[in-house]
């Protein structure tokens, strides 16, 4: 069986869910081979990659692959290309490993798809486009498969793999070399899980009617252990940060449960979250399209709604 | 600064998308077609940029003849000058044919600076930049919501999960652009009128030193196998709150195991 190469998504030495998601998927086209980079590599990572499959894990821990902009990444997964000639290449969907997929489609003259729900027979994938208003499976026509898939989207299975380590060494181009990272600024986010992972995302939008407000929002979050998003209207008016924005512009979700509150449902916003398991809206008013796609729904004031829900909610754990 | 802005047009996302059913491509006539929303961030910035340095902004469009409605706005923003490559032999390009014949045609009309939106609202791959970047060998600076030149060095803020990176390179170089990095212009009265007076510049696939076999429906590196309108979600329970509304969401959430 031939190799099924998996860019590992790690954060602090962690390894993220969608790389587990992704190995998972991996063990149905092929051997799941991990490719960890930059540092943070550690016995508890490689024990991680091996519980969910990986056969093999290729290790470039090097500072220089992650001190320049996407392209060390790139060349480093087409020279594993070219040496373990892999069935396909597996990235998760974010926004920089699809810019890696990118630039190693040119590189190895392959095709890539991008936003993958689901890989299929044949490596086609599912995809669901226009702001999930249609379906669609793509196949790659030219070279080695490069399937960028959204987290979330496969339930994930442990099944133990060999996880024999291969250190690879990577002299990063001077190509490679032209855009450098200077500094790294993070930003407080607490303690919640990351929006585009999260089983659970708690949104607000117009409705929540102040930045103070959106404490509400975050206390219901909290209580569920869910990541908070907000519409465009909320960032806009400067409520809450423009990286949690859900939709066309922002984010795309794709939760096992998402909870909607003050926002009206515009087709940009379902653009991003239309594709959750679960729907929960809060609105005050009946006739707000966010109801249409809701599983659930309450009519009412979200400042009486929210607040009791998450009581319930605590109460209830 | 020579500054190139590429921008797409783009169907409105207000209106019904569609594919095409006989070569499942998207259906252009389907839809209003409007600049994508991102472009227009990016010709802010790059009319900024210009404002700021001194030079020429160029708008770079690759799309039918329609096409042309999504220059005259840039350029009735306050863009210089377009070139619009328009070759029936473009039709159904995948993101590495668009970007291949971009950077074919950003090698003809010359750049310190091309500046893009990060991701179109109909395709949303957001690759685009990173493979212009990749095909003109220079640096990527890509997700910017902060772009500051200086000479021939420029730093932007590249928009991560965690907050933001700090990244520099030197010109030539290729930026792209998130929503919340400006305030757009409109254009004014005055902006449209001398639009029209602008020169606009027809390229075709022979013009830009495009390789035909490269581009276009049929030499893509993916196919669309089929496609279908996504089946409705079932009706969900919409209850009126009358005081317990909190407590039966709760229900429903312990119904699903979700508490
Ligand atoms: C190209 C383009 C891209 C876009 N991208 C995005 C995007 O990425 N994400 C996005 O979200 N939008 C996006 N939009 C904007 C989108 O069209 C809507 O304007 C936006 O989603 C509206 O946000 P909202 O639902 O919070 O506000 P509104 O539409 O104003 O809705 C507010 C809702 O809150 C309800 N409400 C008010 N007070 C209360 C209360 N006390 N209790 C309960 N309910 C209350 C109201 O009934 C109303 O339904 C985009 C638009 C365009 C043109």
């Amino acid at each position: 069986m031939s190799e099924v190469l998996v860019l590992v998504e790690h954060v602090e030495g962690q390894v993220k869910k969608v790389t587990l998601e992704l190995l998972t998927l991996a063990r149905r086209l092929g051997e799941p081979s991990a490719v960890w980079t930059g540092p943070g590599y550690s016995a508890e990572a490689k024990a991680k990659l091996a519980e969910y499959g990986a056969e093999k894990i290729y290790v470039a821990d090097s500072a220089d692959i992650v001190d320049y902009v996407v392209a060390p990444k790139a060349e480093l997964l087409a020279q594993l290309v070219s040496s373990a000639s892999p069935a396909a290449v597996l990235v998760a969907a974010t926004a920089e490993a699809k810019e890696i997929a990118g630039r190693l489609a040119i590189k190895i003259d392959s095709g890539v798809l991008t936003d993958a729900v689901g890989i299929g027979e044949g490596l086609v994938a599912d995809q669901s486009i226009f702001g999930g208003g249609v379906n669609v499976r793509s196949r790659v026509t030219k070279g080695t498969p490069i399937i960028a898939v959204r987290p979330n989207a496969t339930p994930v299975e442990a099944a133990a793999g060999a996880g024999a380590e291969e250190q690879v060494s990577v002299a990063v181009s001077d190509a490679a070399k032209a855009a450098k990272v200077v500094d790294r600024v993070k930003e407080e986010k607490g303690a919640r899980p990351e929006l585009t992972e999260a089983a659970i995302v708690v949104s607000g939008g117009r409705g929540v009617g102040s930045a103070e407000n959106f404490s509400i929002i975050e206390k219901l979050a909290d209580s569920l252990g869910a990541a908070v998003g907000a519409s465009r209207a909320a960032t806009d008016a400067g409520w809450y940060p423009h990286q949690f924005q859900v939709g066309q512009t922002g984010k795309t979700v794709s939760p096992q449960l998402y909870i909607a509150a003050g926002i009206s449902g515009a087709i940009q916003h379902r653009a991003g979250m239309q594709t959750a398991k679960t729907i929960i809206a809060i609105n005050k008013d009946p006739e707000a399209p966010i109801f249409e796609l809701a599983d659930f729904g309450v009519v009412g004031d979200l400042n009486q709604v929210v607040p009791q829900l998450t009581d319930e909610v605590v109460k209830r754990k | 600064m020579n500054i190139v802005v590429c921008v797409k047009q783009v169907p409105d996302t207000a209106t019904e998308r569609k594919l095409r059913s006989d070569d499942k491509t998207l259906d252009r006539d389907a839809a209003d077609g409007v600049v994508n929303e991102l472009d227009e961030y990016a010709v802010e910035e790059a009319l900024r940029l210009k404002e700021a340095h001194g030079g020429e902004v160029t708008v770079l469009t690759m799309g039918p003849d329609k096409a042309s409605e999504t220059i005259r706005k840039a350029l009735a923003m306050g863009a210089d000058k377009a070139v619009h490559l328009v070759d029936d032999a473009l039709h159904g390009s995948d993101a590495l044919g668009t970007s291949y014949a971009l950077a074919q045609a950003l090698k003809k009309i010359g750049f310190d600076l091309v500046v893009l939106g990060s991701e179109s609202t109909d395709a949303r791959t957001g690759v685009l930049a990173a493979m212009l970047a990749e095909r003109l060998g220079v640096p990527q600076l890509t997700f910017a919501n902060k772009v500051e030149v200086a000479g021939s060095s420029i730093a932007i803020q590249r928009v991560t999960d965690y907050g933001y990176d700090k990244v520099e390179a030197s010109l030539p170089a290729v930026v792209s652009v998130v929503e919340k990095i400006n305030e757009p212009r409109y254009p004014s009265f005055k902006g449209i009128m001398a639009a029209k007076k602008k020169p606009v510049e027809k390229l075709g696939v022979a013009d830009a030193e495009i390789d035909a076999a490269q581009v276009g429906l049929a030499n893509s590196w993916s196919e669309v196998a089929d496609f279908a309108a996504a089946p409705p979600r079932a009706a969900g329970t919409i209850v009126k709150d009358e005081g317990d509304g909190g407590v039966k969401a709760a229900d429903f959430l312990a119904s699903k195991k979700f508490v």
